[in-house]
């Protein structure tokens, strides 16, 4: 079996409203010198597939080429 | 001539849609989203809600639907679809329309009644450009946005059928649309002008009741359209 972490964010220039909101809020809070945060998300995958389809499977539904990145790591056993 | 109105887990405006054409005197029936004949029916439309809880993305597993197929080759075929708020969003994640709807800039649910211009024309909708009209929306993911040679392509198709604006029809510098969607796009419809998908629910404006009647052009501009085309 194996393993993949899959990091999923917004394609550069495309607008990130959470990110854009937590970046306010933290200035908000006394923290200064935040300058761009970026909110994705994170998924944990775990089967008997290969990266060649792992990959099709981000493309299809996981992210949506159209507005996201994808970035597959694969975690060692 | 006959409305499908199609219902995938969790869609929860499918009776208003059913209730707006009735009261239109259109007959209009349900469409279950594991059905994959689309011939009884002479216009589809994808109602408002929260198809499959809205996991993954607003809309990214309705595409998947058995149905779907059909109303891909039901619009290829020059079928009229209308996709209302989670509808519209089932056709963007489906490549039927360009773009993606994100979280409402502010990432607050916007529950009101809004001012639309109308800037294009299309199967569903051909006021003349400059109509104003007040729909509500209700939505969290109606941040519409796309690249920009899509934005261009779009503005100048004249595919974009709605505008969010001020009650006197311009825009605002800062932006008119509430949920920030990009060039205050409220509506766009594909290049052949028979797939149209918009964020406001026009369907709770056809009866009075619903405290006006600005929806009424939205499913009376098909059906004199489809007349035509009949002959």
């Amino acid at each position: 079996m194996a393993r993949y972490e899959i990091f999923v964010t917004y394609k550069t220039g495309i607008f990130d409203p959470p990110g854009a909101t937590a970046e306010r809020a933290l200035a908000n809070l006394g923290y200064e010198g935040v300058e761009e945060v970026k909110i994705g998300k994170y998924i944990r995958f775990a089967g008997d597939v290969d990266l060649a389809t792992v990959t099709e499977m981000c493309e299809k539904l996981l992210a949506n080429p159209v507005i996201e990145d994808f970035r597959i790591e694969t975690v060692e056993e | 001539m006959r409305f499908g109105v199609v219902i995938f887990p969790g869609s929860n405006c499918e009776q208003d849609v059913i209730g707006a054409c009735r009261f239109l005197g259109l007959d209009a029936e349900f469409v279950w989203h594991g059905d994959t004949d689309l011939s009884r029916y002479d216009a589809v439309v994808l109602p408002g809600g929260f198809s499959y809880g809205d996991y993954i993305r607003t809309g990214a597993v309705a595409r998947f639907s058995p149905v779907m197929s059909e109303v891909v080759r039901f619009a290829e075929k020059g079928g009229p679809v209308l996709g209302i708020c989670n509808g519209f969003q089932i056709l963007c994640e489906a490549h039927m329309l360009p773009g993606a709807l994100l979280r409402n800039r502010g990432l607050k649910f916007i529950c009101k009644t809004v001012d639309l211009r109308v800037d294009g024309v299309c199967d569903w909708l051909d006021r003349p450009i400059g109509t104003i009209l007040q729909v509500p929306i209700n939505h969290n993911e109606g941040n519409y946005t796309c690249d920009a040679s899509t934005l261009a392509r779009l503005n100048d198709n004249g595919q974009v059928v709605l505008r969010y604006c001020e009650p006197d029809g311009s825009t605002a510098d800062e932006g008119s649309a509430p949920n920030g969607a990009v060039d205050d796009i409220a509506g766009i419809c594909n290049e052949r002008g028979n797939v149209f998908g918009l964020m406001p629910h026009p369907e709770r404006v056809v009866d009075p009741v619903g405290g006006g009647t600005d929806g009424q052009p939205f499913f009376t501009t098909v059906v004199r359209k489809l007349a035509e085309v009949a002959g």
